[in-house]
């Protein structure tokens, strides 16, 4: 199916959705009849209609908190006491040859952690001392600490852990999976795009719809103003008068339907009801009065440090209740070439116990079997150090770092307690359970009943996929 | 059943050594490449340059080189994909891999010295790509003759309608004339029709009324404007450099300055094709054309601190011969960058010989002043050259910047020599930097020395403490210079390329990595399409002639077809980016060969091929649904009607704009930042993406207009669809979401044209309600409202009269102003009636 066909066949379903009431499956049958669809394609109705997956899933929603721009995996998740002894030294010619890096010279001098790692948890998870809520969830989480991606800058990173790919043009990781599963939520879109911190390297990339149809793209919330684009009416246009605007505009475009018999209008009139609809829901998402002073506090949303972060955690587990499917949770920016102590400080400050409640709060709820929560940046940071101003100190960072780093997951389908991968003992490579992105997403795609190898929409003559033509599904890390 | 099992037991006998004896080629070898690697690696299949089913090609190997080394195994690329020592890379790539014996085995062979006897080769199967029917010339046939002769108009007609016929089935009528003045302006100029120029051609009985209003419609400016938009989404034009820093261009808009006057003036479409491609390669290059093959330079540029300038050299290429492919040729080229694909017409090896065209290419900018703007420049440039140096010696710039660059100098030739501060202030020199930095300062013009300065203030940051570059006041100066700057007139700058003297050879790139190259290639054209006739060593001039030349069956079928996908809202071939043998086969062969072969015979007037179409009964169909078609031609493929389509997302912002006669009709120029909400630029990286709303008549331009950034595009245009312009748009999509109808309810913008639309009807028409209401049906949609939509209109005054009398507040807050004698409750009803009209779907849709 190409995607004009997939738009015909979308919208004269929801024509009957809309306008033929309960004759709307008789119709839509016999439609689907006439237009001699394949079994396949009877599964896609109407484009955000709920749909099953391959197998049945572990999870129904997930939440990615991506932390734009690569934390340093050798401060936080992965304990190098070898760093010490190399600490000061040039690495062995062995290990950087062809050795391609943002910034710094492959001779760049390896810098040890000041960070003190403790094990925690049941499981004895070592993690940093910076990150005390997480520790507190570590037999929730599945550590992974073999990480890798092929590319080492920003963007590309980022198109490659969103898209699967470093060329433009394909859908996002939110993209596929709304395209999969279709939306449990009426009122809210299926796939929400949050950001705090900084704007990210990728831009509008990271969830982009690519060649799916663009209902897939990501809707962004904003922090500031409407928390969607143009939510609330202008000045004067009380609820009444938009009421009465809205029945005007939907009976003149029925008239209009009537005439020409292009069912484009009875999608119209839909999407005049719907966006009605989040007119009320959305404010009703943001509203946080009724969450119990101990949810606020958990989150942090009346902290400083951790409001913006905080609070858009809370709102995607509110989301996730009220059937939002993908949750893209952005928090920029960790791309710490410089100022690392510093700056790891601040970012974990800011984000560690809003993410931790997350969890606890989503497994209080009974929510955390059915959602995959995901962590993680574009790539890792160099065990070598990066020094940008020589005179000043603490100025010492580290740079882009493709070959080795980590991420956690927690939730719907992840075995949590446990640790998967190792490096070496500088951090510096892999040594045991490689997992590359692609292996990421196929995971992920598993969890939510998915063959990553089956997702697939034909484009340009080929059926394109997540994970490109890669990806394995990780076993160690499933439940 | 017997001699099957013998068979199947004598074959497993085969497929492994026989132990003791030497491996025999026959027995031992080439069963396991008849088995496992022919279906890719052999007759049927070339991929990656590779055959291993005879002797000689399997010797000299593929694009990444030799894959066999005599008496060298562990040297050998075939023995290393077979057995998987590289992460990743495992032949073959899906079905069973080799046992560990077949490895041996080829091991052996190989350590043995891989003696090959001379055995007979398997017999070439390949199937000849170029039979596919895109590669075969348009053969043009005469117009059929059909039954229904009264209904046709011109020879497209016949074509559809024998179709039609052969199905019993007729044309539609045709649309009634308020639809048809509607269609043909915003087909052709992008805008609504005004009132006066409805009512004249519904007035006009003579019988060519219709093909004056053509005419009429294609002599105006704006035809430019609306046909450069479709070309603008082909050429992924935007206004930023894309990736993460997505710096501002402010010299695109020169390129789309010149696309609208080439496609008003109608340039012919081999000469506009030229111009693009290689027009800076023409005998003594004229700016237009350099400025024309500006189109090169919308690829994108990654500004990342660690980019590789050799990577971004290559991907730029890359991206500039796969668009090139996929607007002129159809073809999904760029699909081939990594690798071969076993049902492509295009091999990775031509691909890489397409990118030969484009890799001697480097980016260069030019003075491309407009008429009048030298004479003011000339005048005013001594004071400004005076300012300029007074500033820069005040500052006491030039020991600083004397000392500073032959240690940046240094610090590049030798890196880590200074330390990181130093080797960063190399990486962030920019390529045409460098080249400057590199120069006498003697021989630099003024221009480059200016820009070397302007760097050096920036970045000297980098190499002292922020104490220092604070305390030396170059943030203030800078401030300064742009100040002055800005207060002088200035030329026009653009964008374009120019190949370089000594280019480095061009490779195939094994799985598109450009760290990995295999191979040398020569630039060349693929060997499914006729060759090209040229000397040597051809550049991309000779691309573009061969793109252009008559036996190049793609050019004039896609561009004819675009065409058609405009006017008819899909393609003759559905898939207009894809004319090769993946893509969907046309629904009327006939009709494009023969538009194909009339747009060379018109000299390649696009203007004349529009004229020809939106005159075709075919077009003037009306397109309302038939339902006895309904399940015999759901997606109307036998043009039985005209299609009802709604307006491109920069149309969307037009018609508002002009239905409330707030447009600015300027042509050309500059792109501008209509108002959008504080803070859409906090999600594009750090603080790099700036957003100035623009001012007083600039905020009222059209849409194609609007400055596109990349990575935090305008969001009204990407909410209707508009594309990303990362890659070339062959095809937009339409759809359909609340989040349009959020939009243009309550974006202020949008809520400003119901403003000024209410204060435009009660303007100009005077008289009752119920004729206002007439009137803003006119304008807004082009037509009289039935008798059914006057009543309900009049219902709404009604209702929404009773709201305001609730709430006597509500009024003053929709319409701020006033209007002389309407009082302030009537002229709220009327902004909330406007509002309405501007959000029907029949006011964003072309019928």
């Amino acid at each position: 199916m190409d995607s004009s066909q997939f738009r015909q066949i979308q919208t004269r379903r929801r024509f009957f959705r809309a306008c033929a009431g309960g004759l709307g499956t008789i119709a839509l049958a016999h439609v689907m009849a006439d237009e001699g669809r394949t079994a396949e394609a009877t599964r896609i109705p109407d484009p955000l209609t709920p749909r099953l997956s391959h197998f049945a899933p572990k999870a129904k929603n997930v939440i990615f908190l991506f932390m734009e721009g690569a934390p340093s995996q050798v401060d936080l998740f992965d304990p190098k006491p070898g760093l010490q002894k190399w600490d000061g030294h040039p690495l062995p010619e062995s290990l950087t040859k062809d050795l391609r890096l943002a910034f710094i010279k492959p001779t760049a001098k390896v810098m040890a952690s000041p960070r003190v790692f403790k094990p925690a948890g049941q499981c004895g998870m070592e993690l940093s001392d910076l990150l005390p809520g997480l520790a507190s969830r570590a037999d929730d989480i599945c550590l992974v600490r073999s990480m890798f991606t092929d590319a080492f800058n920003h963007h590309p990173g980022q198109l490659l852990l969103m898209s699967g790919s470093i060329q433009f043009g394909r859908p996002s990781m939110g993209a596929w999976v709304t395209y999969g599963l279709g939306s449990e939520s009426r009122n809210l879109p299926a796939f929400v795009v949050l950001s705090s911190g900084r704007g990210t390297s990728g831009g509008a990339s990271n969830w982009s719809s690519g060649f799916l149809p663009s209902t897939y793209q990501g809707v962004t919330f904003r922090s500031t103003g409407d928390p969607v684009l143009y939510l609330s009416s202008p000045n004067g246009v009380s609820s009444r008068t938009q009421r009465s605007g809205l029945d005007l505009v939907r009976d003149l475009n029925e008239e209009r339907l009537a005439m020409t018999g292009d069912v484009e209008i009875a999608s119209r009139i839909a999407s005049y009801e719907l966006a009605f609809r989040m007119q009320s829901s959305a404010p009703e998402l943001l509203d946080f009065s009724k969450e119990s002073p101990r949810t606020l506090e958990m989150y942090g949303v009346n902290r400083k440090e951790t409001r913006p972060f905080g609070t858009n955690c809370l709102l995607a587990r509110r989301m996730v209740e009220r059937g939002v499917r993908f949750v893209q949770l952005m928090h920029a920016s960790w791309d710490h070439h410089s100022e690392l102590n510093k700056g790891l400080k601040e970012k974990c400050e800011a984000t560690d116990h809003p993410a931790a409640a997350l969890i606890q709060d989503l497994k209080e709820r009974g929510l955390l079997d059915s959602t995959l929560v995901v962590w993680g940046g574009e790539f890792g940071r160099t065990p070598m150090v990066e020094i940008r101003r020589p005179g000043e100190p603490g100025n010492e960072g580290r740079d882009h770092h493709p070959l080795a780093f980590s991420m956690w997951m927690a939730g719907g389908g992840i075995k949590g307690g446990q640790v998967v991968g190792k490096t070496d003992d500088i951090g510096f490579n892999i040594v045991e359970d490689k997992v590359h992105v692609h292996d990421l997403q196929a995971t992920i795609l598993h969890c939510l009943g998915f063959d990553h190898t089956r997702l697939t929409y034909r484009h340009q003559g080929r059926d394109f996929r997540l994970t490109d033509v890669a990806g394995e599904v990780k076993k160690k890390l499933l439940a | 059943m017997t001699s099957r099992i013998t068979l199947a037991a004598a074959a497993s006998l085969l497929l492994s050594p026989v132990r003791g004896l030497p491996i025999d080629f026959v027995r031992d070898v080439e069963p396991v490449f008849r088995q496992k690697c022919y279906a890719c690696h052999g007759p049927a299949q070339v991929m990656s340059g590779l055959r291993l089913d005879r002797r000689e090609a399997a010797l000299a190997g593929g694009y990444s080189g030799k894959v066999i080394i005599p008496g060298k195994s562990a040297d050998s690329k075939l023995i290393q994909m077979v057995s998987g020592v590289k992460l990743g890379a495992i032949m073959p790539p899906v079905g069973e891999r080799l046992t560990p014996e077949q490895v041996n085995a080829l091991r052996t062979w190989i350590d043995e010295g891989a003696v090959w006897p001379a055995m007979p080769e398997a017999k070439s199967e390949a199937r000849s790509k170029s039979s596919h029917w895109a590669f075969k010339p348009p053969r043009r046939v005469e117009p059929p003759a059909v039954r229904g002769r009264s209904f046709v108009r011109n020879p497209i007609d016949a074509f559809i309608l024998a179709k039609l016929e052969a199905e019993g089935i007729q044309f539609s009528p045709e649309a009634d004339r308020y639809t048809l003045i509607r269609r043909l302006s915003l087909d052709l100029r992008g805008l609504p029709p005004a009132p006066e120029e409805i009512a004249g051609f519904v007035q006009d009985n003579r019988p060519d009324a219709y093909e004056r209003l053509v005419d009429h419609m294609l002599a105006s400016p704006h035809y430019g404007e609306k046909w450069a938009r479709h070309w603008l989404d082909l050429a992924r034009y935007a206004d930023s450099d894309g990736y993460e820093k997505d710096l501002p261009r402010p010299h695109a808009w020169r390129y789309r300055h010149w696309l609208i006057e080439a496609l008003n003036r109608d340039m012919p479409y081999d000469e506009f094709t030229i111009w693009q491609i290689a027009g800076d390669l023409l005998p003594n290059a004229t700016v237009e054309q350099k400025v024309a093959t500006g189109f090169h330079r919308n690829t994108l540029t990654n500004r990342e601190g660690g980019i590789d300038r050799e990577q971004l050299r290559v991907e730029q290429a890359v991206d500039r011969a796969s668009t090139v492919g996929s607007v002129w040729l159809g073809l999904t080229v760029g699909c081939a960058q990594c690798h071969d694909h076993k049902y492509d017409p295009i091999s990775q090896k031509e691909f890489y010989q397409l990118f030969a065209f484009f890799s001697p290419a480097e980016e260069i900018d030019l003075d491309a002043p407009l008429p009048g703007e030298m004479g003011p420049y000339l005048k005013a440039e001594p004071e400004y050259r005076r300012g300029r140096r007074e500033l820069l010696e005040q500052y006491k710039i030039a020991p600083l910047q004397t000392a500073w660059e032959p240690k940046a100098i240094e610090a590049g030739r030798n890196q880590g020599k200074y330390g990181g501060d130093w080797d960063l202030a190399w990486t962030v020199l920019w390529n045409d930097e460098r080249q400057i930095l590199l120069k006498d300062p003697a021989k630099r013009t003024q221009k480059e020395q200016d820009k070397l300065t302007d760097h050096f203030l920036e970045w000297y940051s980098a190499v002292v403490s922020r104490e220092q570059y604070k305390a030396l006041g170059f943030k203030e100066l800078r401030e300064k210079l742009q100040r002055l700057a800005a207060g002088f007139p200035a030329l026009s700058e653009a964008q374009s390329i120019a190949d370089v003297a000594n280019p480095p050879a061009a490779h195939v790139l094994i799985r598109g990595d450009f760290r990995d190259p295999g191979i040398a290639v020569d630039p060349g054209t693929p060997a499914v399409l006729p060759p090209m006739v040229a000397g040597k060593k051809p550049n991309r001039l000779d691309l573009a002639r061969w793109i252009v030349s008559p036996r190049n069956p793609l050019t004039a079928r896609v561009a004819v077809n675009r065409m058609w996908q405009a006017f008819f809202g899909k393609g003759l071939v559905s898939t207009a980016g894809d004319f090769g043998t993946q893509g969907v086969r046309p629904t009327h062969p006939e009709l494009l060969d023969w538009l194909a072969t009339e747009f060379e015979r018109r000299e390649w007037s696009v203007k004349s091929m529009h004229k020809l179409i939106v005159e075709s009964a075919a077009y003037r169909q009306a397109s309302h649904t038939r339902n006895e078609l309904i399940t015999r031609d759901p997606y109307n493929k036998l043009v039985a009607r005209q299609t009802r389509l709604r307006l491109e997302a920069e149309l969307v912002r037009d018609a508002a704009l002009s239905a409330s006669a707030l447009l600015n009709p300027a042509v050309g120029g500059k792109s501008v930042r209509p108002p959008q909400p504080a803070g859409m630029t906090n999600l594009g990286y750090g603080d790099f993406v700036k957003w100035k709303d623009s001012d007083g008549a600039d905020r009222y331009r059209r849409g194609l207009y609007t400055f596109f950034q990349r990575t935090v595009p305008y969001p009204q245009l990407m909410t209707f669809d508009a594309p990303d312009s990362n890659l070339p748009c062959t095809r937009r999509e339409r759809s359909t979401t609340p989040l349009q109808a959020l939009n243009l309810l309550n974006d202020p913008g949008f809520f400003e044209t119901a403003q000024a639309f209410a204060a435009r009807v009660l303007r100009e028409r005077q008289g009752s309600t119920a004729d206002r209401i007439e009137y803003a049906f006119l304008l807004a949609l082009g037509r009289i409202p039935s008798g059914r939509e006057k009543d309900r209109a009049a219902g709404f005054f009604h209702q929404q009269g009773q709201i305001f009398k609730q709430e006597p507040d509500a009024p003053a807050k929709l319409f701020p102003g006033r209007l002389e004698g309407v009082p302030a409750a009537e002229m709220a009803e009327w902004v909330t009636f406007s509002r309405a009209l501007l959000n029907l779907d029949e006011f964003i849709t072309r019928e």
